[in-house]
């Protein structure tokens, strides 16, 4: 065909960091640490919600309620009503999506239009950057940065922060939304409640709309809490709050998520939903429900879910510190989500000219090095940040500590031996 | 390419001088700022409205028997129902997998296919596994369609095509399927053609695709070799694509044959052919689809995938999988799925339209497919009852029947553009892939109609 084919939206938002990196990981014997995904199961109770589904009414096999699975609706509005201090009504303030991904997607195509500003926090999560583009929006960077560590301490997540001039000189006439991500990807950072209350009081002093993305909502640490902007005074109105069946429940393959907020948001996202997709696979939700409603049953209490997962997985982050500083990588100590990032300024003082092209960030060519030689996947953080950006962050990998003890015992033998093969 | 927005974005950020206490300012409350901004983009304006949300809201009385939407109320085959079963013991499974595709269905899929290409598919470029049929027209469509691009729809049409081309910026160009007269014979729905050269004249050199949808959902036309002959000419003169809707594919009667547009000459390369699991196994809860096509357009496609909904469930993709080979291996079986469901329907289609026949209904026998379109006027309900006389008269007379009938369906003007609604008010769709029992509760329905009619 003579014709361009692909449409304009497609512009500068073909790449994906994902395809490259999960390809080299399964072409070597590597520990792969990059994507994130558990690799234990989802805990037995969520296995046999979705054995339930499979068997019991055939009728699960057809199409159900386009905008969610009436007892999926019904439970997410009086799990997460409780939790935001809200009523929530499922069927004007739930929608069901293909993940969180498909509850982000839907939200941009629904409230960014051509030359709206979004404010996104950098390091982000990849996929907002070109969601925005695609919507014809402008992305607005603003970053979280740390603050210098004593000599032989560990820096934590908590210390990257946002500078609050900053962050208001972002603000425009032109800024549609604010796009935040608690507890961090990829830096693991948990907001505090001073910290979004600043971001609160901007998105209202400036009209602006906030998507909360809190799929790691359940993973947090050290005895940190999760807090929900849209529970504070003055957000409901204005925010979309994202959630994960997949993060909630270890079964990622499920692509069950949600977005809550106003009938007044809520309808343009039905809109752009029924104009997509349409109805999302009703077993997957069927089970999701069903998890749901253990998870009620056993809410706050040692039984629950929510409570087991962030212990057992704080477990394996600790490890997962202890381990990496063997060989002489920097852990940034996370209080919440599936991931650090570790610091490899040290690796670029030393091995400053490792392979890779004329331009490409330090971080992408120590990974790629790392998988090669070392038997490591992980994931250069370059790519979470914007590409003016990206040579000046280029120092930090992220790891994901999700993982089985055998993992991160296979983990410990591939630093062993690294840790053997470093000069004396 | 980047130029024209990166222009916009820049302009704006150097115009961001003093806007933080804009509203203090001008003695706004903030509340009255709120409903300024809090608007839906442009792209969504006019799409809020879909026919099914308001249809199968007033099909889902459970004393209404249910001819509307079109939902198998038949079982899944046993092999499948079994295949998805033993999979969620599988623990990987339950993690993310390949976003385009999970590989052992992109390695079926690409199986089953070859057997109507002349080439060979690869599995990994010229396959994306979707959310639906719906997802696949919406990826094709937001991956290849442009603003200000024309896009032709034949009418009626699978109600989403609009919307979705609209949503894209572009600009649809309405054609309709036409009938002759039919005098001493069933009206059938080969009886409804294009005329070529009114065809030809929506073709020009903004049009960038064309929808096909065969077997055609309401009408149930299978287009013929010529028919399709007649597109594919004019995709190539204007060197158009052409995105073919083929979820009914299996669905084809005694005497019809489905043809892939992509498999004639000088269209592999400009087709994007779509699929779904829910039509093939009586699925449509799986929400799975599938667009084959050559690598340069695929790719477009995988391109939107990245930036929607990355990948679809893993579970119900393997099961799929598994199901697919069973019915790969036997294809020339007449146990066979894609064999076995078509006679099955076949039957079903036939009493179908012979309670409609006793209604005293004209109903178009359609040659693929699960529904049937009826002329309802002949009937000649009392309507006056009906509220909102502004509603074409198949929504006034589908309300009135599933009110007073307890029978529902869907009006065909729904599958059609504002404009043209009145060409095709008075037909209603009958979806017949129902089991007996339901058919049996519609045939006491009709046969008490008809007892009151005389």
């Amino acid at each position: 065909m003579a014709k361009r084919l692909q449409a304009r939206r497609l512009d500068g938002i073909d790449h994906n960091p994902w395809v490259e990196f999960g390809k080299m990981a399964s072409e070597y014997d590597v520990v792969n640490l990059g994507q994130g995904f558990p690799d234990f199961p989802p805990p037995d109770f969520a296995i046999q919600a979705f054995q339930l589904a499979l068997n019991s009414d055939f009728m699960l096999n057809q199409y159900t309620k386009a905008f969610g699975y009436p007892p999926l609706t019904k439970i997410l509005a009086s799990f997460f009503g409780k939790l935001l201090g809200q009523e929530i009504d499922p069927l004007k303030n739930v929608l069901v999506t293909v993940g969180a991904y498909g509850a982000l997607f839907t939200a941009f195509q629904a409230l960014v239009d051509e030359g709206d500003e979004v404010i996104i926090v950098e390091p982000f999560f990849d996929c907002y950057e070109p969601m925005t583009l695609m919507a014809g929006g402008c992305p607005v960077f603003v970053t979280l940065k740390p603050s210098p560590t004593q000599d032989g301490k560990l820096d934590s997540a908590s210390n990257w922060q946002l500078d609050p001039t900053e962050l208001a000189s972002k603000f425009t006439s032109r800024t549609k939304a604010l796009i935040l991500n608690t507890p961090n990807n990829p830096v693991g950072k948990v907001f505090s409640k001073a910290e979004l209350e600043l971001v609160a009081s901007l998105c209202q002093q400036h009209d602006v709309i906030c998507i909360s993305d809190e799929v790691y909502q359940w993973l947090v640490y050290d005895g940190h809490q999760h807090i929900s902007i849209a529970s504070l005074p003055g957000m409901w109105e204005r925010t979309l709050t994202i959630g994960s069946a997949g993060k909630s429940f270890s079964a990622t393959g499920w692509k069950v998520g949600w977005a809550l907020g106003p009938d007044s948001l809520m309808k343009h996202l039905r809109t752009v939903h029924q104009n997509t997709i349409y109805h999302c696979p009703t077993q997957g939700q069927a089970a999701v429900a069903q998890s749901f409603q253990h998870e009620q049953l056993h809410f706050g209490q040692p039984s629950s879910y929510f409570v087991q997962l962030p212990q057992a997985v704080q477990r394996y982050r600790d490890h997962m510190i202890r381990s990496l500083q063997s060989v002489g990588l920097r852990p940034v100590v996370p209080q919440g989500s599936y991931f650090l990032i570790a610091d490899i300024s040290d690796f670029k003082t030393q091995m400053p000219d490792l392979p890779g092209d004329a331009d490409e960030p330090y971080d992408r060519r120590f990974v790629k090095w790392m998988i090669r030689n070392k038997g490591l996947a992980a994931i250069p953080v370059s790519v979470f940040y914007s590409t003016p950006h990206r040579k000046q962050f280029d120092h930090y990998v992220r790891f994901c500590f999700v993982k089985d003890e055998s993992t991160l015992q296979a983990m410990d033998e591939k630093l062993q031996k690294w840790k053997d093969e470093l000069r004396p | 390419m980047f130029s024209a927005q990166w222009r916009l974005c820049s302009l704006n950020s150097t115009a961001k001088f003093l806007t933080i206490n804009s509203s203090k300012i001008l003695g706004l409350p903030t509340s009255a700022k709120m409903s300024l901004k809090i608007t839906n983009a442009k792209r969504i304006e006019g799409l809020d409205s879909n026919v099914w949300i308001e249809f199968t809201k007033l099909a889902a009385d459970p004393s209404v028997v249910n001819l509307g939407q079109g939902l198998p109320d038949i079982s899944p085959p046993i092999y499948v129902k079994e295949k998805l079963s033993k999979i969620a013991a599988i623990d990987s499974l339950n993690q993310y997998t390949r976003g385009f595709g999970h590989p052992s269905l992109v390695k079926a899929l690409a199986c089953l296919y070859e057997k109507f290409y002349q080439n060979q598919i690869n599995p990994n470029k010229e396959i994306l596994v979707t959310v639906g049929a719906y997802g696949s027209l919406f990826n094709a469509i937001q991956g290849l369609i442009d603003e200000g691009d024309e896009v032709i729809i034949i009418m009626p049409f699978y109600d989403c095509y609009e919307p979705m081309v609209r949503m894209a910026g572009a600009t649809p160009v309405f054609i309709p399927l036409r009938s002759k007269p039919v005098s001493g014979k069933k009206w059938s729905s080969s009886d409804w053609t294009l005329d070529p050269q009114e065809l030809a004249s929506k073709f020009n050199s903004k049009t960038k695709a064309i929808i096909l949808n065969t077997p055609h959902n309401p009408i149930g036309k299978v287009y013929t070799k010529e028919e399709l002959q007649v597109i594919a000419d004019l995709c190539i003169k204007y060197d158009t694509l052409c995105i073919s809707d083929e979820v009914y594919e299996w669905l084809v009667y005694t005497g019809n044959k489905h043809l892939k547009i992509a498999t004639f000459p000088g269209m592999w390369e400009r087709t994007i052919t779509i699929g779904s699991a829910g039509k093939t196994f009586s699925v449509t809860g799986w929400k799975l689809g599938w667009s084959v096509g050559p690598h340069h357009l695929i790719k477009h496609l995988q391109t939107v995938q990245q930036n929607t909904i990355y990948t679809c469930a893993t579970p119900l993709q393997e099961a799929l999988a598994q199901a697919l080979w069973i019915d790969i291996k036997r294809m020339d079986d007449p146990e066979c799925y894609f064999n076995s469901l078509p006679k099955e329907l076949e039957v079903k289609r036939d009493r179908m339209i012979h309670l409609l026949e006793n209604l005293g209904l004209k109903p178009i026998v359609p040659d693929g497919g699960y529904f049937i379109i009826a002329d309802v006027s002949l009937l000649d309900a009392d309507l006056s009852g009906m509220k909102d006389s502004n509603e074409p008269y198949d929504y006034k007379f589908v309300k009135w029947m599933t009110k007073n009938k307890k029978l529902s369906a869907i009006p065909v003007s729904a599958f059609c553009n504002t404009e043209t609604k009145l060409q095709f008010e008075k037909f209603v769709r009958f979806c017949f892939i129902k089991k007996d029992s339901t058919l049996d509760a519609a045939e006491e329905i009709i046969k008490a109609w008809t007892g009151q009619k005389s």
